[in-house]
């Protein structure tokens, strides 16, 4: 089972379309226990990176890795049940369920008494959901959509938990505690790559992250590191001008 | 009267009730629009002729009615037939014609694959049995008189009857059970039920199973209450449609409630237009709901 | 030999008459994106309008007026183009697939209006004694036929030309802009709507020449020439023959047309005369299986659009 690290993306070429790859090349890693965030400028192809890990997006040439198990090609839904959770970046929870059928969704891939148990273990752990687990998620607020969302991916107690711009539209107390939920998966051994618009925030709650522009790896280091570069900045400042770049899928 | 009108038109609505929640669900979960759909109802009326005529070979208590029906174990037993047998047509369709296109190609492909698909489910029921009406038996029925003058048969009651159980047994199936919830999941969000773990091909596949077993009951009833003819479907084509887009695709209780009212329409506008040009009605319940309120009564407006 | 001749004749002028209603059904969904479902009642009121128009008086019924052929066919285009500027107007916009649903509503109910509103149609009869106008000019079928045919050759050249015009009009540009992308076509400045419902009411005046050419060449009319099979068979003409190009919507129409009459006679020498009437159920299958088949191996069609640049390949 230990073949290696938690997840290995290695020169991953994937897009929505066979010829027009979105990314052109990434490679990316993440050790268990470790919290690694994805930044980058408007399509740059986060969003798709993470997409073609989680079985979205065909990856056209490239591998992923699983703990040293391809799992390049593998459809999403067998993905899920191999461990790997993911909470996308938009409608991430299904607003015409309930919140606690959300969460029975998120254990398809159990048992129906595992499942169960996973269910009661994640109320004791957001309480929240619990007193409103017969309400509809689409009356949530944004924070405690975010926090279903992570909860209906962490049913699995997936290996490798995938985050989209998971605090995008939070305000700054909810994503802060969105942080903390992050922060909690990686000290339980799951291994977390996350996308993120804020680059500043994700960092300062990472251990390591990835800089990608325009489909490609751009830098890559210690949180820490990346927080002091500059050429971060000029990356995120040179965003505006070419903001529209090849493939404005993000 | 008026009652006969209202007590008719909820028996036919309710035989356009179970077509339509097929139709409705693979319009939400397809994301198109089926005219084959229809063609199921003939299908499964015919097959369960078929399935009947099997039953009542082997005599003994299966060739004989129940009280005051018309019909016997056999042909309660030839309905389940159908409904499998239809679903085997309803899947088979999916994987070689629906499914490939859904991948090659778009929505409106399918749309006129859907055209073909029925222009051949329909012919080939002709081919096999003919054009003339059938009937499943010859048994003589008495009406039962209700107050206010209703006349209604004893097999009127029965169809009633057992779509109200359909649909009581839907509602428990899709919010108690894992499938259900997923299938519910599925049609709202299907890249989101993939990464939760959910088969979608297998929901999908459950769909297909559901609608074409409840157009194999709507068809067995039809023509166990009025007749089987190869244009039975075709007839049904724009009243399924108007019921599954009156009640908002996707929903259950949309596509039932759909039906109903397009069933009362029906059968309360021959009081104010002629008879002849009854077919039209549903027509015009579509054209009038899409203009006033296109997600239907209980859709959900489309993101 | 003449008869091979004749019959020649005879199934290219019902083939190319089929053709024009392609053809403005290539206007509708090739060019423009516009799902019709209701090609047959548009034929329809083409056809009727000119059995009213150019056809002897009677009794009891509505029309009969004896108008020239050539009022007759402008009358059915724009009796066509009025209808379809109400449903238009109705049903333009909505999705796709709602179009689909609504236009095939619509042609159910002018196929109902056509076997009902006998003052106006004839009912379940028709309308009988529809003049052709090459009767007067010569002598002997097969002459009066290529006549007819030259005719429709004509009209077929003249729609052809004019489609052309217009599919290279910046008004043409706009329709593959609005098919393409609406959004984007909302930004050239004219309205999407209005230039839809613009090229669905032409497309079906289009589809109403056709059925004026078709009644003044059978003579009569009848409700049951306008089931909705004759939609399948036109969409599977365009579909065959390639959307999005004129010449493949007049290919598509000889060879379906030529499909469906050859079964046709195959099926009546081979099948046993006791079930002939099954032999029409045989042909309405073949039709299907070439509509489903070509759509999964070919769907394109024969000839499809000439220049396949999507806007997702330019950006």
């Amino acid at each position: 089972m230990n073949g290696g690290p938690a997840l290995e993306a290695i020169d991953v070429v994937a897009g929505y379309a066979p010829d027009l790859p979105i990314l052109h090349g990434v490679s990316a890693h993440v050790e268990a226990g470790e919290v690694v965030s994805v930044i980058g400028p408007n399509g740059a192809g986060k969003s798709t990176l993470v997409k073609a890990i989680a079985g979205l997006v065909e990856v056209t040439s490239g591998a992923v890795r699983l703990h040293g198990r391809d799992i390049t090609g593998r459809r999403a839904h067998r993905l899920a049940a191999e461990g790997v959770g993911f909470v996308p970046q938009s409608e991430n929870v299904f607003a015409t369920l309930t919140i606690h059928e959300n969460l029975i969704m998120g254990g398809a891939p159990m048992p129906k008494s595992v499942a169960m148990e996973r269910i009661r273990e994640i109320y004791g752990m957001y309480p929240v959901l619990q007193e409103r687990m017969h309400e509809k998620a689409g009356v949530l607020s944004g924070g405690q959509r975010q926090i279903l969302a992570v909860a209906r991916a962490l049913l699995t107690k997936p290996r490798l938990m995938l985050l989209d711009e998971p605090t995008a539209g939070l305000s700054p107390t909810a994503a802060g505690e969105l942080f903390d939920v992050v922060r909690g998966l990686s000290e339980r051994g799951a291994a977390v790559l996350m996308v993120e618009q804020n680059a500043k925030a994700a960092l300062r709650n990472s251990d390591r992250g990835y800089v990608l522009a325009e489909g490609r790896n751009r830098l890559d280091g210690l949180a820490s590191v990346l927080l002091s570069d500059e050429e971060i900045g000029e990356i995120f400042l040179g965003q505006r001008r070419d903001a529209v770049g090849p493939g404005g899928v993000e | 009267m008026i009652l006969q009108h209202i007590a008719d038109g909820i028996l036919s609505g309710a035989i356009v009730s179970l077509g339509a929640i097929g139709l409705s669900f693979t319009m939400k979960l397809l994301r198109f629009a089926n005219f084959s759909h229809s063609e199921l109802l003939t299908w499964g009326a015919y097959s369960a002729l078929v399935f009947l005529a099997f039953f009542l070979s082997f005599g003994g208590f299966l060739d004989g009615t129940i009280g005051p029906f018309s019909f016997g174990p056999a042909l309660l037993l030839a309905m389940l037939c159908s409904c499998a047998a239809t679903s085997v047509i309803a899947i088979l369709l999916h994987r070689f014609v629906f499914d490939r296109l859904s991948r090659a190609a778009g929505q409106m492909t399918m749309v006129f694959a859907s055209f073909g698909v029925a222009l051949i489910l329909r012919h080939l029921v002709q081919l096999i049995w003919g054009s003339d009406p059938i009937y499943y038996s010859n048994e003589l029925q008495f009406a039962v008189l209700l107050p206010g003058n209703v006349r209604v048969m004893p097999d009127q009651v029965f169809l009633l009857v057992l779509t109200m159980f359909v649909v009581a047994a839907l509602h428990l199936f899709m919010t108690r059970s894992r499938t259900g919830i997923a299938m519910r999941g599925v049609s709202e969000n299907p890249d989101l039920a993939r990464v939760s773990g959910i088969n979608v091909d297998r929901i999908i596949t459950c769909v297909w199973i559901i609608g074409a077993s409840g157009a194999a009951l709507g068809g067995v009833l039809y023509g166990t209450t009025v007749q089987l003819r190869p244009e039975l479907g075709f007839g049904l084509i724009l009243p399924l449609f108007a019921a599954a887009i009156l009640g908002g695709a996707g929903s259950l209780y949309g596509a039932v409630l759909g039906g109903l009212i397009v069933g009362l329409s029906e059968n309360l506008s021959v009081m104010i237009i002629p008879t002849t040009y009854k077919p039209a009605v549903p027509f015009l319940l579509i054209v009038a709901i899409l203009y006033f309120r296109p997600q239907g009564i209980f859709g959900e407006r489309s993101r | 030999m003449i008869g091979v001749v004749s019959y020649l004749v005879f199934f290219l002028i019902l083939s190319l008459t089929f053709g024009v209603a392609v053809l403005g059904l290539n206007l509708q969904w090739g060019f423009t994106g516009l799902f019709n479902a209701g090609v047959a009642g548009f034929i329809a009121i083409g056809a009727y309008t000119m059995a009213i128009l150019t056809g002897p008086s009677r009794d009891a019924v509505f029309g009969g007026f004896e108008l020239p052929f050539v009022v007759g066919l402008a009358g059915a285009m724009i009796a066509s183009g009025i209808g379809a500027l109400f449903v238009g107007l109705a049903t333009l916009k909505l999705r796709h697939e709602y179009l689909a649903v609504a236009t095939f509503g619509i042609a159910v109910t002018i196929q109902l209006v056509c076997l009902n509103w006998e003052y106006l149609t004839g009912g379940t009869l028709g309308l009988i004694g529809i003049p052709n106008p090459t009767k007067a000019w010569a002598e002997g079928p097969l002459i009066q036929n290529s006549l007819y045919l030259a005719i429709v050759a004509i009209v077929v050249g003249l729609t052809i030309a004019a489609l052309e015009l217009i599919v290279k009009s910046p008004w043409g540009r706009m329709l593959k802009a609005i098919r393409e992308d609406e959004v984007a076509a909302a930004s050239l400045g004219k309205s999407p709507e209005r230039v839809r419902l613009e090229a669905f009411v032409l497309g079906c005046m289009i589809m109403g020449l056709s059925g004026a050419l078709y009644v003044s060449f059978i003579g009569y009319v009848s409700p049951w020439d306008f089931l909705p099979i004759l939609t399948f068979q036109i969409w599977t003409m365009l579909i065959v023959g390639g959307s999005a190009n004129n010449r493949g919507a007049l290919l598509g129409a000889l060879i379906v047309w030529g499909v469906w009459t050859m079964s046709g006679f195959v099926l009546s020498r081979v099948v046993p005369s006791e079930i002939q009437a099954r032999g029409g159920a045989m042909q309405a299958v073949l039709i299907g299986l070439i509509l489903v088949v070509t759509l999964l191996i070919r769907p394109r069609g024969l000839i499809g659009e000439e220049l396949q640049v999507s806007r997702h390949a330019r950006s």
